[in-house]
């Protein structure tokens, strides 16, 4: 199934929750609404399943305009972040009421679900309720529900939303080894980048009810369109610089030259990654001094004063900083290795 | 908990003797009035054709009020918790309003509204129809003294569980029905037989409403507790109480039911 999506908008009473939004999903691919809370994304979903009606716009599904047509009628697949299984239904029941309300005989429905249920890895459970499975058994269940009624179209909203972070990351990748297997047409929706990132084919970076940049997941790290795009994928160090004689300051740090008129207000994003850090002086590197450390694991942050009321992030990795012998107060040399550059419109 | 033992026991001992004093005093009297002259006098009072006409009368009416209550508290209790809309607020508003306009007010409007001389008398007069003082009018007066019943009962209930579950089951292909019956019903049920009971106790026992629009007809338009007030005032006290022990039962009925009820609910 491949869905085409033109200028839809979505008003709740005075708040726009989706603001002409468009963009095509093709056939077996795996498409990511990626943005924060109340951006939209949430609502996008639900149009396109028919839980929500558009005030504008059109939704079309191989070519076909469905955007009048019933829900019951769109043939999709919908999991909840909260799951929503039927609590007074056991696991093969709840699996298996698609089919049922479709008409499809006990025998044929229930041999489905058990196959459903042993493609999802949880063969033998199928007499168990909802409530005696882990949350994670649960969303997937709901993932086979969802699937049982072979739909053209898979929409997760938030699936992984209410499980802990380890849980999240084991469910990810099984999940996109699920895919790969079956290759259905998928739109996930998530505030979590990784997520986003490992999982989609093609991101679509959602801001106040705005798409702000669609693109493939490694172009949505390395060249985001907009400065919140930067901002919400990945950390950056966020600097207000000023232009001099055609070339970007801050401080005493350099961001290349612009054909920008001087004195113009331009705002640089660049990831604590991109900071190469150094102990000892070399071509192009501003001094700086340590003024803290913060271990996270594979990598430690450093926060480097280069002077007053100019200090940045970079992470380095844990080894590297033990090798360089990394303290408080040690002056260092550092260079931003890659940056992205945003003109505001106003001038200062 | 830092009270002293005697504290507690004061405590329960207050609670125990005001409970004693209010229901288990009265309703000793009531079964002790109803058998003063033994079983078989009690058994035959009960058995006395009027009596019977009024347990009757009770009945059907409850089998009139409880199913439309039933639909009326599923639809309001549905339309308020699943859905916005304009007059929400009002409409709340309004289904409390039985429980705090006094049953014979509520009565007397329908008087008003139904009776020879009321809004819609002259018209229910030449179609032949006649309301007050007969079983419409019993039914109509029943119907809104407890039809916040059951939609107060389900509100909650429906607010809480929320719409996922259905939305999940219409994303499947079911229809407004079938979400309705396999989906929405079995998540509600024990709030809904809990408002049940509680809706048909109180639609046996109702008096004040139910009182100024039957007329009192003996043998017609006489509920059960408007016999025991008949038969009070007759000087018959153990016909009365006889009486007054079949709706003691179907309280205390009520009681055990709420009881077992509520534990299925909480399971």
């Amino acid at each position: 199934m491949n869905i085409k999506i033109e200028h839809l908008r979505k008003n709740f009473s005075d708040f726009t929750a989706v603001n002409d939004v468009s963009f095509t999903v093709s056939e077996s691919e795996f498409v990511t609404l990626l943005g924060p809370s109340g951006s939209g994304k949430s609502t996008v979903l639900r149009l396109i399943a028919g839980l929500e009606s558009p005030d504008s716009g059109i939704i079309e599904v191989n070519g076909e305009d469905v955007t009048r047509i019933p829900v019951q009628e769109r043939k999709v697949g919908f999991v909840f972040q909260h799951y929503a299984l039927f609590r007074h239904m056991s696991i093969l029941d709840n699996i298996a009421f698609g089919l049922k309300v479709r008409g499809v005989k006990r025998s044929v429905r229930e041999a489905k679900a058990k196959e459903l249920l042993h493609l999802v890895g949880l063969s033998g459970l199928d007499r168990r309720m909802p409530t005696q499975l882990s949350g994670g058994q649960r969303q997937r269940v709901a993932l086979a529900r969802a699937l049982a009624p072979e739909p053209g179209l898979l929409l997760l909203d938030e699936p992984f939303g209410a499980l802990d972070a380890r849980l999240r990351k084991e469910l990810r990748s099984w999940l996109k080894k699920l895919h790969e297997r079956i290759k259905l047409t998928t739109l996930l929706v998530t505030h979590d980048q990784e997520e986003a990132l490992e999982l989609s084919d093609k991101v679509l970076v959602m801001n106040q009810g705005r798409i702000e940049q669609e693109a493939a997941p490694q172009a949505i790290f390395d060249k985001p369109a907009t400065e919140f795009v930067a901002a919400f994928v990945g950390e950056t160090n966020r600097v207000e610089a000023i232009v001099q004689d055609g070339e970007v300051y801050w401080g005493p740090l350099r961001f290349g030259s612009y054909y920008v008129p001087d004195g113009s207000k331009v705002t640089v994003h660049f990831r604590p990654n991109d900071v190469y850090v150094a102990s000892q002086p070399g071509e192009a590197h501003t001094a700086g001094v340590i003024r803290s450390i913060l271990f996270l694991g594979a990598t430690e942050s450093l926060e480097i004063e280069l002077d007053k009321g100019h200090t940045i992030t970079a992470h380095v990795p844990t080894g590297v900083a033990a090798q360089s012998g990394f303290h408080l107060g040690k002056e260092v040399y550092v260079s931003v290795t890659r940056s992205h550059i945003f003109f505001s419109l106003g001038s200062a | 908990m830092t009270e002293s033992t005697w504290m507690r026991r004061v405590l329960i001992g207050i609670a125990l003797a005001f409970l004693g004093l209010v229901l288990i005093v009265p309703l000793g009297t009531v079964f002790g009035g109803a058998l003063e002259k033994g079983f078989a006098n009690a058994f035959h009072e009960v058995q006395d054709p009027i009596t019977g006409a009024a347990i009757l009368l009770t009945l059907k009416m409850a089998a009139v009020v409880v199913p439309l209550n039933l639909i009326f508290g599923i639809s309001a209790a549905w339309s308020i918790a699943k859905f916005d809309f304009f007059g929400k607020k009002i409409l709340m508003t309004l289904i409390d309003l039985p429980f705090t306009v006094s049953p014979v007010v509520s009565g007397l409007i329908f008087v008003l509204l139904f009776g020879a001389q009321g809004l819609l008398g002259p018209w229910l007069a030449a179609h032949d129809i006649q309301v007050i003082f007969a079983i419409p009018g019993i039914i109509i007066a029943t119907l809104f003294v407890t039809f916040p019943y059951v939609a107060r009962e389900l509100i909650p209930i429906m607010q809480a569980q929320g719409n996922d579950q259905e939305e999940a089951a219409v994303t499947m292909g079911a229809n407004g029905w079938q979400t309705f019956y396999h989906v929405t019903l079995p998540n509600i049920r024990w709030g809904l037989i809990y408002g049940v009971i509680l809706l048909n106790a109180r639609a046996m026992g109702e008096f004040g409403a139910v009182s100024v629009v039957s007329g009192h007809v003996r043998g017609l338009t006489n509920t059960i507790p408007l016999h025991v007030e008949i038969l009070y005032n007759e000087y018959n006290l153990v016909g009365a109480f006889c009486v007054a022990s079949i709706l003691a039962f179907l309280a205390i009925g009520t009681l055990i039911a709420k009881v077992l009820v509520k534990k299925q609910g909480e399971l």
